[in-house]
């Protein structure tokens, strides 16, 4: 099996899934590099899961053409199935058996896996190695399905809303365990509807809603591309608050400074954040 | 730890997938560790069959008239027969029903694991439990309940078959059957009912002699009323065969049926399995 360095790992166009009336997907094209971590970010119902199920070769597609390393996901053989990692949003892992005896059995399915003893301790179990499952905490299973999905050693891991439920700390860690994954070269796609977890692990994200991509790019780029214009906020000498959405911040400052002769109360200059991008692209800035 | 240089991937793909046979024997490994680590469900499992036996041969214990036997010898190959159906049909039945319901299924469908390899798990486990229900329910019918072992090596024989046959029939409609429950919630009364209908029906709580034709005749369109009688024409006296439906064992029609079953089960379980609960789409 050949791979090319510069194929895309995951090549999608025209992607389409309806259920019954509803459209899941309408219409999504992605492209994601080797070796990249690519963010798939939008509100819960966007489309997000049925798209990466249908990488992961568990769900039918409508239309559209769908390549992952090079493969059609839904005439996966053995062999692709060994070079992607799936780590699923809603997870179960035989309670009975203890976290050593499932990552060493799940590693006899692989043709090269990774050491079982190595991915315990990299997903930060190895306290808990020669505990029941069922005896585990809920972020404690998540990272067991983390190892369960890297113990192959895959080239692309496919992660579905991995920190969903997660404590602040437990996302920390489990975002550090992804970065570790992508520093040794593996290419990462995830869901999220977290934004600053997007922000903080993808190189390139899109945006999706309601079934399409809405914006694509790197976090820094989609700011700069959609979040144009600043807000400027002070406090007029009768109390009243005001805010001013201008393209020229620096003059409006220096209106205000002429105005106020000193000290302008309350002063706050603010770009969007990628959030206020994030909301007005997926229609959701009401919600705030 | 600190970050570890990228790894060589595309080059170092040499390495073959492993054996459908090998990962086979691992499955089994599993599940029967998994199953044995379920205390409250071996204990139901075992002594089930058990506990029906001392009830009903202890309840019915009259000599039956004229077939040289008492009632309580009836039912040790009923139960066991019984025991062989619980440990395939129903544990296979109600276990992949919860695994899909719970996506265990759908996870290992993500791995390179053949399919194979979990079909070839769960027939080792039932093997397993299932011989040790037979041997355990054997031990109890020849100490208590004045049942011989076979005599002639053509009775064992019999009794091979009819176990092999058996089992294999009945965990082929238990894994069939697991498609039909919408949860794992319902997935134990989904299987038990028409089990418990079968076990009424084909001489297993009552008396063969007892039950009206026409609901043998239904009972006779499945396997478990051939086990029964098969086991009955192992362990009992030639005697007894006036009580049959056919005033004879009917040893060639119980392998023909079983038979049957086994070409049919498995055909069903081809056209019917699912790595995913239909709700999931």
């Amino acid at each position: 099996m050949t791979t090319h360095a510069n194929e895309l790992a995951v090549d999608v166009r025209g992607l389409r899934k309806q259920y019954g009336d509803v459209t899941a997907v309408d219409g999504i094209d992605l492209g994601i590099r080797r070796g990249e971590v690519f963010g798939l970010l939008g509100p819960n119902g966007a489309g997000k899961s049925t798209t990466v199920e249908i990488l992961q070769g568990n769900r039918d597609r409508d239309a559209g053409e769908v390549s992952v390393l090079g493969a059609d996901p839904a005439h996966g053989t053995r062999a692709w199935r060994s070079r992607v990692g799936i780590v699923w949003q809603d997870e179960s892992a035989p309670a009975e058996l203890t976290v050593v005896e499932t990552v060493r059995h799940f590693a006899h399915y692989y043709p090269r896996p990774r050491d079982p003893e190595e991915v315990i301790g990299l997903v930060g179990l190895e306290g808990k190695a020669g505990s029941r499952i069922k005896a585990l905490s809920g972020g404690q299973r998540r990272r067991l399905d983390v190892a369960l999905g890297v113990i192959g050693d895959p080239e692309l891991l496919l992660l579905d809303e991995p920190t969903t439920g997660f404590d602040p700390a437990a996302r920390r860690q489990f975002w550090d365990l992804i970065r570790k994954l992508s520093v040794e070269g593996t290419t990462i796609l995830l869901t999220t509807h977290y934004l600053e977890e997007a922000e903080a692990l993808a190189d390139r994200l899109a945006v999706v809603s309601r079934g399409r991509v809405v914006a694509e790019g790197e976090p820094a780029a989609l700011r700069e591309r959609y979040g144009s214009g600043a807000t400027v906020e002070w406090t007029e000498p009768d109390g009243a608050p005001r805010a001013v959405p201008t393209d020229t911040p620096t003059r409006t400052v220096a209106e205000l400074m002429r105005r106020f002769d000193g000290e302008i109360p309350g002063l706050q200059v603010s770009r969007p954040t990628l959030e206020d991008v994030y909301l007005r692209l997926t229609g959701q800035e009401d919600a705030r | 730890m600190t970050t570890t240089a990228v790894r060589s991937r595309t080059d170092a793909r040499d390495g073959r997938l492993p054996g459908v046979w090998g990962l086979g024997l691992r499955r089994s490994a599993l599940e029967i560790k998994q199953f044995f680590r379920q205390r409250d469900q071996v204990v139901f499992t075992f002594a089930f069959p058990v506990v029906f036996l001392f009830l009903f041969a202890s309840i019915f214990s009259d000599d039956v008239e004229g077939a040289g036997i008492k009632a309580s010898q009836l039912y040790v190959p009923a139960m066991m027969a019984a025991g062989i159906m619980s440990t395939s049909f129903q544990s296979l039945g109600v276990s992949i029903a919860v695994e899909r319901d719970e996506k265990v299924l759908r996870r290992l469908r993500g791995t390179p694991m053949p399919p194979a390899a979990y079909f070839l798990g769960k027939i080792w486990l039932v093997l397993v439990t299932g011989i040790l229900e037979t041997a355990i329910l054997l031990l109890v019918g020849t100490t208590l309940y004045d049942v011989a072992l076979p005599s002639d090596a053509g009775r064992w024989f019999a009794f091979a078959w009819i176990f092999v046959l058996g089992l294999t029939a009945c965990a082929l409609l238990g894994i069939a059957v697991s498609s039909v429950p919408k949860s794992s919630k319902s997935a134990s009364s989904v299987v038990v009912l028409p089990f418990l209908v079968l076990q009424f029906i084909s001489g297993v709580y009552i008396a063969i002699d007892t039950i009206p034709d026409w609901m043998l005749n239904i009972g006779a369109l499945f396997p478990l009323k051939w086990m029964c009688q098969g086991l009955r024409g192992v362990f009992l006296p030639d005697s007894a065969q006036v009580l049959e439906q056919a005033g004879d064992w009917e040893f060639g029609r119980t392998a023909l049926v079983l038979g049957a079953w086994c070409v049919g089960g498995l055909l069903l379980c081809l056209l019917t399995f699912r790595w995913k609960n239909r709700r999931a789409g």
